[in-house]
């Protein structure tokens, strides 16, 4: 049995093997019900999903677009709950111990649930990481440090305002991989300038060997191919977000997700040719 | 007698107790790092004491006066109620302390564009104001529900030259028009300042917006010694984020002997889910960059609160409020929709004074109160604001009195 904290470690290592960055693909949970996002998040891993974001619904959602906005809004009202979430990636586990999970959104539902609870919870399902947007270093002892002694990795975001002097404190207790945000300002945004992003990388790359993967604005094969070429891994969120809600039928949204996960997939594994 | 044991917070991590901090994204820590540096910088700076002070004369009106209500205390046969005039400061209502406090702050920092949040207008109208007066760009979020029942403060913002957005999202009221507003000041960090209406948000927020309102408590200290030659025997002022009470209250923290009475918004009633009282219907959770009482629900979800009045028509409330709560220095009441619309109705008939709805909160609370009390007991309310901009609520609330 794998234990949680090798998977993000061991993806990573096997990928710097392979020569080519991770696609990390982010998707709402209980978007626009759960057996269709649960269909949508068994299928990722095949369609050449290395590591897979899912998004904790929250109904205020600060740091998101419209795209995610809508989505864990869709999620809500289609009665998805933190059991259930957690349901699904127990789920996916009967099918696939390798991918690594990372549960990404905010601290409310996660304070309220008790923060030791939810840390059990989270890594008897499965669980390899988590992203919370609302926690800066400044409040590593509300979740970042318990979740290091549970054996999650706590993925840390940097930003372009992410000065010299902060930097240190925001790689201090990171783990699994730094969380790049290309851009200022919320998912779903303006694509990057690849060359601004290119520098930043290397400018923290300076600090630290975590892997660092990029995202925020990053919708297309092309877009993901560009920044594939230096960063260790490329999030892509709102793009599949948008291929979920584009089709008629459930079903369709969720071939939508696939189909464009299978471009952005062989578009990284050309990236560095 | 001095309540020794209460700190006057916050911590230099920004909490008072287990409430406040700085719960933000990433890209806002810099920027919020960097206005905590330069308020600290403000406060010290006697320039920066001298223009606040001569614009809050000259501009806004200050000071506010200390108005005794004598056919109100009348009729209430108890305390004897004193009215602190907020309704008279230029844009009709406290909001203005706070708005012109932070864009001198900003202007200090060279920023260029202002954005605020709003529910019922009020913070928006003053924002507006004071970006209108130092020349520089101003975007409004609010809530495409304030914007219907809050008609006159969305021409009034306009007219100011500043860019009133709605917000569609949620219930369309102030808890989505400050995700927006924080949406915005995200991805404009750069040349941005965002000015919080009330004493929540991430550190420094709280602290800041609480010390510039504290030019309210601080003047009634002074007006009710001339006027009494003594400290008051009980402050009741509304609460919605509650920036007006903590304006009121601050001064007299430390002053065990002055009963400090906050009042929340009962809405349809306490015992329906209709209201926006955080403190008695609510949990401690983390919303907005503060961890404080949320209304919500056992998955952490934020729910919608209700008021009729907009201004407290917010889920949570202020971080220093839940720590005067849980310490109990502060008493919490709250004061349904129809108690804040008789209370209403009798301002205006006794004394020719009207209210906003939200000060008719803490009115409904001095209506319950006084009668039960001495006439030598001194109690002051805070009119937070005039009632111009609730017309058409008032009006379809109360036709029968207006037949």
């Amino acid at each position: 049995m794998t234990t949680t904290h090798d998977r993000l470690n061991r993806r990573f290592q096997q990928l710097r093997e392979e020569d080519r960055a991770a696609l990390v693909t982010y998707i709402a949970a209980g978007d626009p019900d759960y057996t269709t996002s649960l269909a949508t998040l068994s299928g990722l891993a095949e369609a050449g999903a290395d590591i897979i974001e899912l998004g904790m619904p929250f109904t205020d959602p600060m740091a998101d677009g419209p795209s995610i906005q809508h989505a864990t809004r869709r999620a809500l009202d289609g009665g998805q709950t933190m059991e259930k979430t957690l349901d699904m990636v127990r789920e996916l586990r009967r099918q696939d111990d390798d991918t690594p999970v990372v549960l990404m959104g905010y601290y409310n539902p996660i304070y309220r649930r008790g923060v030791e609870r939810f840390l059990d919870e989270a890594r008897s399902a499965g669980v390899d990481g988590l992203i919370v947007v609302d926690l800066p270093p400044e409040h590593d002892d509300e979740l970042c440090l318990p979740a290091a002694a549970a054996g999650l990795d706590f993925i840390r975001l940097a930003t372009p305002t992410t000065d010299a002097r902060r930097l240190p404190g925001v790689l201090a207790n990171t783990s699994g991989f730094l969380y790049y945000v290309s851009s200022n300002g919320v998912t779903g945004g303006a694509a990057p300038t690849a060359e601004r992003v290119a520098t930043e990388v290397e400018r923290i790359r300076e600090h630290s060997e975590i892997p660092i993967a990029v995202g925020f604005g990053i919708r297309t094969p092309e877009q993901a191919a560009t920044i594939g070429r230096f960063a260790d891994g490329v999030v892509v969120g709102s793009a599949l977000i948008d291929a979920q809600a584009s089709g008629e039928t459930p079903e369709q949204g969720t071939a939508a997700v696939h189909k464009l996960t299978r471009e952005l997939a062989a578009a990284l594994r050309g990236a560095r040719g | 007698m001095t309540h020794a044991n209460l700190q006057i917070g916050p911590d230099e991590r920004g909490f008072f107790g287990d409430f406040g901090g700085r719960f933000v994204a990433e890209t806002l820590m810099p920027l919020i790092l960097d206005l905590q540096q330069e308020y600290e910088l403000a406060r010290q700076d006697p320039e920066f004491a001298a223009e606040l002070a001569e614009l809050s004369r000259d501009y806004v009106g200050r000071q506010s006066p200390l108005y005794y209500a004598a056919r109100l205390t009348e009729h209430l046969g108890g305390a004897k109620v004193y009215l602190k005039r907020e309704d008279l400061m230029h844009t009709g209502a406290h909001k203005i302390n706070n708005a012109l406090g932070q864009i001198l702050l900003a202007r200090r920092m060279g920023k260029t564009r202002i954005i605020a949040e709003t529910g019922a207008g009020m913070h928006g109208v003053a924002t507006a104001t004071v970006a209108a007066r130092f020349g520089l760009d101003c975007v409004i979020y609010m809530g495409s529900t304030d914007i219907h029942r809050q008609q006159p403060n969305v021409h009034r913002m306009q007219l100011l030259g500043a860019t009133v957005r709605p917000v569609t999202a949620g219930d369309g009221t102030l808890k989505d028009a400050m995700n927006e507003a924080l949406r915005d000041w995200v991805t404009n960090v750069e040349d941005t300042f965002y000015i919080i209406g009330t004493v929540a948000g991430p550190h420094p927020y709280p602290a800041m917006v609480r010390d510039f309102q504290s030019v309210i408590g601080k003047e009634v200290r002074q007006q009710l010694e001339d006027k009494e030659g003594r400290l008051p025997d009980s402050l009741v002022a509304c609460i919605g984020g509650g920036s007006n009470a903590m304006g009121l209250f601050h001064p007299f923290i430390e002053d065990s002997e002055v009963e400090l009475i906050g009042v929340e918004a009962a809405g349809e009633g306490m015992d329906t889910p209709r209201h926006a009282a955080s403190l008695q219907g609510g949990h401690p959770g983390v919303l907005h960059g503060n961890r404080t009482f949320l209304l919500q629900d056992e998955q952490g979800q934020i729910s919608d609160a209700h008021s009729i009045s907009a201004g407290l028509d917010y889920p949570g409330i202020g971080p220093e409020h839940a720590w005067l709560h849980q310490v109990g220095r502060a008493e919490y009441v709250a004061a349904t929709d129809q108690q804040a619309l008789d209370a209403f109705s009798l301002l205006c008939r006794l004394e020719g004074i009207i209210p906003a709805l939200e000060s008719s909160h803490a009115l409904a609370e001095v209506i319950r109160r006084a009668p039960t009390l001495p006439s030598d007991h001194l109690m002051v309310v805070n009119l937070s604001g005039r009632g111009d901009k609730d017309m058409a609520t008032v009006t379809e609330h109360l036709a029968d009195h207006l037949a």
